[in-house]
């Protein structure tokens, strides 16, 4: 077996991982990033609307400044945030667009004078000022004060991540695409690296490194429809549960988009509905002007998602062969705004749908679209549980989203949270010295090996891992979706425990030989039941509604209870559920918990404690 | 009734002793709105595990699927079947190197590429955190971002008849790349260091403009106003250099 020794193992070649790297490598430090496909085909690049920084350039960003960026993150998450870390991300954020500016994004600049905009479907005028000339300028998105959302026309993801990748090969980074890290190498105390298998030749790598950090981004694939990539298929994050030491925090929190096309669960941007795009109802009549005056359409994703299955319903929806939906409509917005700022829209509709959103309405429904859970670390972008352990980006639960992620503020969490944790991790490598205990690392890969060799055979059993697959995802759509109750979660883990047995029982169809794509899903099967038992029995055990996680049987949001952090582990590998722990969900309180001003809820204060 | 499908699909895994290269026909019953991504793993599901073939965003915007179809590079997840004939041919791009049945290795390609053409903002220039950012006129930025939009399907190298008949033609792909830096105002690179990596068969004098990769590219980006734009600039460096001598 081939070994690898590096400074820096990343896991994960998206922007999080690669701005790490950077950070790394302009260190002194040798870094080497793992990725399933080539760097750039990372789902970062798939993000078409923007990252948050408040630079108030724009005219509608004026007096927007790092304090309302924090208020709008804390009350988005819904108190469920960690307020120190997203206290420390929306100081950093503008200096960080700057860099990528200066790094080659072509971001959109402000062209002095006056446009025209639209908001709720009405048309507004809007003057840019001459200072601002060639300034940074920012679009619209749901759940924010301000204009804030830097963008790049409609690529914003796929120019920073090429930017970023650019970076990465001017500094050395090394991109070892096409392998997959399959098993973290540690003692339960100290993390050595990781076990990865080619997806070239199918071989088994040993990475050796002095700190690991896994940057794999989300794992929306446990759900049968989803915005994500194929590749965000949890693989990892099951991977890090596996050490029994590492727990994965706020699980239930899942982010449901408002606008997946139906029927290939494809996104049209937040864009669209920050540019003046309406949802409309079976009678093509708007609708979320009456639940939520105010913010309508521009209420975070979790208010508009929810509103939309309500209003499906009461009976609004339209019926199609792929059950209900709702319209999206963008035609108002004009030909010229629609193939020039949202033409990946534009692309999208056509090229999937062989619908012209010039002449004809989207049809659309809420979506899996955000892990807000992932790998606990903390402010540092360490992880619980194991030394030299560390994770960032979407795979990590840093914990600036807490129960709700604001649009535009994932994109820019990778790179501010990238080049933070990337500083963090250096500090920890100076003067940071340990043995290699070679027997572990042997260990580990024999264990691996042995794994393979028992699928291939069939010795635990015969069962089909697409069937498996599949089976975990239906219960996962039908139990843990947008509107949750104690009835449809019991029932959902459940059937995950017996899913579960299966995934234990999986065998090879076929020889497993060079990159069988088979045995990379068997590979991962088991780790992804019981991410998906994390999510089942983690939304089970939290009576209240928070952000992105509504229980029907308790709908008021609950600070007296929970104000908390659920912890998922999994101790031992042959339990059949993950064990539960609770910690505060932020120790500094910048903003007490309050209303959010949209999304109107009933709250269970944390004071009437008491007066119980 | 549906039409039933035939796929016809190169075959060949070359880490498997026993495996030869040859084309296995599949049927498959079409569905309404069906793409090639869908039909392929359903093949993969019901019929034979060990397909391979690459996916990722399946939306037409990573560049991962990209295929010969019936004759034709394109991204298989952008291909609807209703615009196809009922047999169906499927082979792995040419030019890079195979892993196995549809699957090509891109990323060594590209990333070689990178560090020939050197792929980033050449400057001078340190980044100031406390300072506001440069200004740029927002035409510039766009028109940065139209010749960055390419997704690294490789379709149009697979396409390039150069690049089929010499392994170290940079192909319009990089042309394209080197035009994005020329234009961008940050980079203080001069027309005489892009003469050094692409003034030469490698480069702008090997493509014999045949527009193949214009032709096919899924992103619709303008390759030969690229190829044109490079080819007056470095036709007018090279003179220079030939009257400095
Ligand atoms: C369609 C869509 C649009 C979006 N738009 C926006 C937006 O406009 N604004 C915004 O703020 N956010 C947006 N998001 C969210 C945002 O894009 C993601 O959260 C973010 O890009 C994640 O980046 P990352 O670096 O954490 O992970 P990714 O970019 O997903 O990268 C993950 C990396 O890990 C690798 N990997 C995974 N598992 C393994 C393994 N086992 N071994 C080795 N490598 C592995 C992958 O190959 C990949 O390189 C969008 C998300 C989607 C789905
Ligand atoms: S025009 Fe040039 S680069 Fe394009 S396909 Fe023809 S030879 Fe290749
Ligand atoms: S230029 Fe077009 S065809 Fe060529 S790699 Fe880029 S997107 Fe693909
Ligand atoms: S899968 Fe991404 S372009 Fe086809």
């Amino acid at each position: 077996m081939q070994t690898v020794y590096k400074d820096v193992l990343i896991i994960g070649a998206g922007l999080a991982g690669e701005r790490v790297a950077v950070e790394a490598a302009g260190a002194g430090l040798s870094a080497v990033c793992l990725s399933i496909v080539p760097a750039r085909r990372s789902h970062s690049s798939a993000a078409q609307g923007g990252m948050q920084a408040s630079l108030g350039n724009s005219v509608m960003g004026e007096g927007d400044s790092t304090d309302v960026h924090f208020a709008d993150t804390v009350k988005g998450s819904d108190w469920g945030c960690d307020q120190e870390v997203a206290r420390l991300f929306a100081n950093a954020a503008p200096i960080e667009m700057r860099r990528l500016c200066q790094w080659g994004v072509p971001w959109n600049r402000v062209v002095p004078g006056k446009s025209t905009y639209f908001k709720g479907g009405q048309k507004f005028e809007k003057v840019e000022k001459e200072e601002k000339r060639g300034l940074i300028t920012a679009r619209n998105f749901g759940g924010t004060a301000k204009w804030r959302t830097c963008y790049v026309s409609d690529g914003t993801g796929h120019s920073v991540l090429y930017t970023m990748d650019n970076r990465c090969a001017q500094l050395g980074v090394e991109v070892h695409d096409k392998t997959e890290a399959i098993a973290l190498i540690h003692d339960g105390e100290t993390c050595f690296g990781a076990i990865a298998r080619s997806l070239r030749t199918g071989e088994l790598i040993a990475y050796i490194s002095r700190a690991t950090l896994v940057a794999a981004g989300g794992f929306g694939r446990i759900y049968k429809a989803s915005t994500n990539a194929v590749i965000c298929d949890g693989g990892a994050q099951g991977m890090v549960l596996d050490t029994g030491a590492v727990p994965l925090g706020n699980m239930e929190a899942v982010q449901f988009h408002p606008t997946g096309i139906v029927p290939t669960d494809i996104l049209v941007t937040e864009g669209c509905r920050g540019d003046g795009g309406t949802l409309l109802d079976v009678n093509e009549e708007r609708f979320m002007n009456i639940y939520e005056p105010d913010k309508a359409e521009l209420a975070s994703r979790d208010v508009v998602s929810r509103w939309m299955t309500y209003h499906m319903r009461q009976g609004k929806g339209v019926k199609s062969d792929y059950g209900d939906h709702l319209w999206l409509d963008i035609r108002h917005l004009g030909e010229a705004h629609i193939t020039g700022k949202l033409r990946e829209v534009y692309e999208i509709c056509t090229s999937f749908l062989g619908i012209d959103p010039i002449h004809q309405l989207i049809p659309v429904r809420p979506t899996q679209h955000y892990s807000m859970g992932g790998i606990r670390t903390d402010k540092d972008g360490s992880a619980y549980g194991l030394k030299g352990l560390f994770s960032a980006g979407e795979s990590s639960c840093w914990d600036m989203h807490g129960f709700n992620r604001l649009g535009g503020n994932s994109l820019a969490e990778t790179c501010v949270a990238g080049g933070i944790v990337g500083k963090k991790l250096v500090e920890f490598l100076k003067g940071y010295e340990t043995a290699i205990p070679t027997a572990i690392i042997s260990d580990a890969a024999k264990k691996q090996e042995q794994r393979i060799k028992d699928l291939m055979s069939g010795v635990k059993g015969h069962e089909n891992v697409y069937k498996v697959r599949a089976a975990m995802q239906n219960a996962l759509d039908k139990g843990a979706h947008v509107f949750r109750n104690e009835e449809g979660l019991t029932e959902c883990v459940t059937s995950l425990q017996e899913i579960l047995y299966r995934a234990r029982r999986v065998g090879l169809k076929t020889n497993g030989l060079g990159a069988s794509p088979e045995l990379a899903a068997a590979l991962k099967i088991e780790g992804q039941v019981k991410l998906a038992l994390c999510v089942a029995y983690g939304a089970l055990q939290r009576t209240e509604s928070r952000g992105s996680h509504n229980r029907e049987d308790y709908p008021a949001r609950n600070d007296r209870d929970w104000l908390t952090r659920t912890l998922a582990y999994w101790k031992n590998p042959s339990d059949d559920l993950p064990s539960l722990e609770y910690e505060p969900a932020s120790t500094v309180f910048e903003i007490p918990p309050g209303d959010r001003g949209y999304g109107k809820m009933q709250i269970i204060s944390a004071d009437s404690k008491e007066d119980k | 009734m549906a039409r039933m499908l035939k796929f016809n699909i190169f075959r060949y895994n070359p880490q498997d002793p026993a495996s030869v290269p040859h084309m296995e026909s599949f049927v498959l019953e079409e569905s309404t709105s069906m793409t090639l991504f869908i039909a392929l793993n359903r093949l993969r599901e019901e019929q034979d595990p060990s397909l391979q073939f690459e996916f990722c965003c399946r939306a037409g915007i990573c560049g991962a699927c990209a295929m010969v179809i019936n004759g034709r590079p394109g991204l298989a997840c952008h291909t609807k079947t209703k615009d196809l004939p009922g047999e169906i041919n499927l082979m792995p791009l040419p030019v890079f190197k195979l892993v196995g049945d549809l699957t090509v290795d891109t990323g060594t390609w590209f990333r070689s590429m990178y560090d020939k053409v050197e792929s980033w903002v050449h400057t001078s220039k340190e980044f100031d955190p406390q300072s506001v950012e440069e200004p740029m006129d927002n035409t510039d930025a766009e028109a940065i971002y139209e010749l960055d939009r390419c997704i690294e399907c490789g379709c149009c190298v697979a396409a390039c008849g150069t690049a089929r008949l010499r392994d170290d033609f940079l192909g319009a792909v990089s042309l394209n790349r080197v035009a994005r830096f020329v234009i961008d105002p940050r980079d203080e690179r001069k027309d005489k260091d892009y003469f050094e990596i692409i003034g030469n068969d490698e480069g702008i004098f090997g493509c014999m403009g045949l527009l193949a990769c214009e032709d096919i590219c899924p992103k619709r980006l303008p390759l030969m106003n690229q190829l044109g734009f490079l080819r007056r600039k470095m036709g007018i460096t090279a003179i220079k250099q030939i009257f400095k001598k």
